[in-house]
């Protein structure tokens, strides 16, 4: 089901399921990601979609099953180690570093990461608006351009596989425009994609495949374009 | 007269650089792990009371002794946040007083055990009796300029550290949400560690400054706890020139009380931190 | 055995002690010699202030490390109010809880202006200013402090065995007023609100409790406590003088360390903790600056491992509350 020859995908997570105390977040789910592959994970709120890049992250409090990223089962590692090896969180509200000017949040994003790829002035180049406001405190900014930022923090850790959690939440609809149109490019250059969303349209109008949680489970899995609406919008809403 | 008061109002400023000294190191526990350390006072004394050994014992200059105290400093505040206090620091208010709290009984008497109950002092030299006279009735003591002038530099120092390197940065985020950071792949708990260990950095200059110019013995802690306290909320939280404001505040009022009757030193001086803090909770530079 | 009917027998059994305990206080004064007798109405002042600092630290977030500024007020007040103003002493004793009371109030000013570890200093830095101010007062003695007179001591019985039993008597009675009124507090709407506030302190915002009304209530409510015990201390020790009324280490840090080991936000904590802490300085008397160590040891390895304290351990096994308050302390 990977759109990926022959070997293994990026990332592969199996029976995987995440839980907070007593709570099962993720029960165990399926999925894999391939290099250079668009990802998508849909789903209601609560549905499990954020605990998910949190255990890839190593964030979660308790998982069981297996987490696999690039041959290698995460099982154990810290994020900072987790990041040092090329995966990076545009995390859920973005969660940048309000008194922080825009450079150093941005900077903080390469001194995590692969030290590689990308470099300060490409992300400039991604992100124009954010070049003149490099030095102001990331608090100052709209919540547009500080997705911005955090968007450019992930990226300049240079990662193999970047993790968007929601982020077009609270963004008005252009603006969202000008960051999806940035997921292709990123996909460009071989980084395989995970997204999660709410925007069921605006998320499979991106992905090579997708999942669709509901209560912790993945209920369908397939490619936009071989899948019909009617039957995504059952599986999502568990109909 | 004339002459007279403002001799004591710059003795109280000198003074205050000090306090800014001992100060400081409270002001950035304060303002980047947001706890209020209440052995602060005591950890300073037990340096001091190291830096005695060093020199009474075996005979080291009190520079060399500093010198060769300082990398410690960093390492026990180092040691002493990630081992310790990293434990309370999510937790509850009380959790932290009472760690910190129960650590201060510990240091002062495990001194008071150690050294006994006597004040001290390190000999300074000349540099202690020398005395500057600008005429007026205006004398300056070349020792308590040198505090002064040290507390400015550190201050600065501390300043560009925070503002200006990665490492400063890294401490920033840190300190601003350290959810953030753990979701983003900073390591928080050493970060905390390495700023804590500034801190003590801080603690050991202070140290050595200290107990040169003020007689200490192993009670002398939380005296020195208040009047960081009084000048890191006088200053406004977060602000380490503020801080150094705050500390010069302290020492003023002191200086003049202390014309009135030796015991109205310190009197006055809460007095006025109770005063100034009515009139402006936040501080003079909050953040 | 079913493990619903294996559980009842311990909360008797624990009640049972108490009821044992208290009836042993009542016999005191017919099975205790006056030393012992001393001991017990030290043991109960102490109690007292525990279960005040318990109250404030526990139940209403207000952690201070100033307390003994309060106590110092009701030892000077009690001096002033029978030496100086010549009023009866039995009516001296109430005055000077009320004195620590007014002194409270401007307090309040400054204390909830700060917030967790600042407002702990800040009650510190009103502590200092009480003992200093204190110390400046010639008619007290100023700097050394001044004894009681014979007279006053007198008052309350015409021999050492009458006064301590007479001294004792107020120092259980105000131990029982002190707990049981506190006790009704918690279990008023006042107490209701605080408890509701330490388990989601948002969402008791939004139910209308008034939180701050509540934290002003018990910071009110333990001054005069605390000024009671300190005029009942001056009729112990004799006498008034700065360090010694206004003494941290006795007032303070001590009944920190009790409520701490006994066990915080309970209302069995503060007795446990009372009586471990006489246990404690028993044994350790002799180990000089140790038994401090050991005592701040055992403080911090408690906030680390159990921060509910002794009674908190206990709890592990003993299904209910002796004193049922329904509190839950703040979570790990």
């Amino acid at each position: 089901m990977t759109s990926t020859p022959s070997h293994a995908p990026l990332l592969s997570v199996e029976r995987l399921s995440v839980f907070y105390d007593q709570f099962r977040a993720v029960d165990a789910i399926d999925l894999t990601v391939g290099a250079g592959e668009i990802v998508s994970i849909i789903g209601a709120n609560g549905a499990g979609k954020s605990s998910l890049l949190k255990a890839i992250i190593g964030q979660a409090d308790r998982i069981e099953g297996t987490i696999r990223y690039d041959g290698e089962d995460l099982a154990g590692r810290t994020t900072p180690q987790i990041v040092a090896k090329g995966i990076a969180l545009v995390p859920e509200g973005r969660r940048l570093f309000a008194s922080l000017s825009v450079e150093e949040n941005l900077h903080l994003g390469w001194e995590v990461g692969r030290r590689n790829g990308l470099s300060l002035d490409e992300v400039f180049d991604f992100f124009p608006v954010l070049r003149e406001r490099r030095r102001q405190k990331a608090r100052e900014l709209s919540g547009g351009q500080q997705q911005m930022v955090a968007l450019g923090r992930a990226l300049l850790a240079d990662p193999k596989l970047l993790l968007c959690d929601e982020i077009s939440l609270g963004l008005a609809p252009l603006i969202v425009d000008q960051l999806y149109k940035l997921i292709p490019a990123i996909k460009q250059r071989g980084i395989g994609i995970l997204i999660v969303e709410q925007d069921i349209t605006r998320s499979l109008a991106v992905a090579d495949r997708f999942y669709c949680l509901l209560e912790g489970k993945v209920t369908l899995a397939g490619r936009p374009g071989e899948t019909s609406r009617d039957v995504v919008m059952q599986h999502y809403f568990g109909l | 007269m004339a002459g007279a008061l403002a001799n004591q109002i710059i003795q109280g400023i000198l003074l205050g650089g000090l306090y800014a000294l001992f100060a400081v190191g409270l002001s950035l526990s304060v303002g980047i792990m947001r706890f209020v350390n209440i052995a602060h006072g005591d950890l300073i004394v037990l340096v001091s009371f190291v830096l005695l050994s060093l020199t009474s014992k075996l005979g080291l200059p009190l520079v060399l002794a500093t010198a060769i105290v300082l990398p410690i400093t960093f390492g026990g505040g180092y040691l002493l946040q990630r081992l310790l206090l990293q434990r309370v620091l999510g937790q509850s208010v009380l959790a932290i007083v009472l760690v910190t709290f129960g650590l201060s009984v510990i240091v002062q008497n495990a001194l008071q055990g150690t050294y006994g109950a006597d004040t001290r002092l390190i000999p300074g030299g000349d540099i202690v009796t020398a005395t500057i006279h600008l005429g007026g009735g205006i004398n300056i003591g070349v020792l308590p300029l040198t505090i002064f002038m040290s507390a400015v530099a550190l201050v600065f120092a501390l300043d560009r550290l925070l503002y200006r390197t990665r490492l400063g940065a890294r401490i920033r985020a840190v300190s601003d949400n350290v959810a953030s950071a753990n979701l983003v792949g900073l390591k928080s708990a050493h970060i905390y560690a390495v700023a804590m260990g500034i801190v003590g950095v801080t603690m050991g200059i202070s140290a050595a400054f200290m107990a040169v110019s003020t007689n200490f013995d192993p009670t002398s802690g939380p005296s020195r706890l208040l009047v960081a306290f009084e000048a890191v909320v006088l200053g406004g939280l977060g602000s380490l020139w503020g801080t150094l404001a705050g500390g010069i505040i302290v020492g003023v009022a002191q200086s003049i009380g202390a014309q009135f009757d030796a015991g109205w030193q310190l009197l006055a001086g809460h007095l006025v931190f109770l005063a100034v803090f009515l009139l402006r909770p936040q501080g003079l530079f909050p953040k | 055995m079913t493990s619903l009917t294996g559980k009842l027998p311990l909360v008797a059994i624990g009640r049972g002690l108490l009821g044992l305990l208290l009836a042993m206080l009542f016999a005191a004064p017919w099975i205790f010699d006056p030393a012992e007798l001393q001991i017990l109405t030290e043991l109960l002042c102490l109690l007292v202030l525990a279960v005040m600092w318990n109250l404030l630290a526990g139940y209403a977030d207000i952690v201070t490390i100033g307390q003994h500024g309060f106590v110092g007020i009701g030892c000077y007040a009690f001096y002033g109010f029978v030496v100086l103003a010549g009023v009866d002493p039995y009516l001296a004793i109430p005055l000077a809880g009320l004195t620590s009371l007014a002194f409270a109030i401007p307090s309040m000013v400054v204390v909830f202006r700060l917030r967790a570890a600042y407002l702990a200093v800040g009650t510190w830095v009103l502590a200092e200013v009480m003992m200093l101010g204190a110390g400046k007062i010639n008619a007290f003695g100023a700097g050394l402090g001044v004894s009681l007179p014979v007279s006053v001591v007198r008052a309350f019985g015409g021999n050492i065995v009458e006064r301590f039993t007479t001294i004792y008597w107020m120092s259980l009675a105000l131990a029982l007023v002190a707990m049981g009124a506190t006790y009704a507090l918690m279990r008023s709407s006042t107490g209701i609100g605080l408890t509701a506030m330490r388990d989601d302190e948002e969402a008791a915002g939004t139910v209308g409790v008034n939180l701050f009304r509540a934290r002003v209530a018990c910071f009110l409510w333990a001054a005069p406590f605390l000024g009671l015990a300190g005029a009942l201390i001056t009729l112990q020790k004799l006498r008034v003088a700065p360090a010694a009324s206004f003494s941290i280490i006795d007032w303070t840090v001590y009944i920190i360390f009790i409520v701490i080991i006994g066990g915080v936000g309970s209302f069995e904590g503060p007795i446990i903790g009372t009586l471990v802490f006489f246990l404690i300085r028993e044994y350790l008397q002799g180990w000089g600056v140790w038994h401090f160590i050991v005592l701040g040891a055992v403080s911090i390895a408690m906030v680390l491992i159990e921060p509910r304290g002794i009674w908190g351990l206990l709890r592990r096994i003993v299904p209910g509350d002796l004193i049922p308050v329904s509190h839950k302390p703040p979570r790990r």
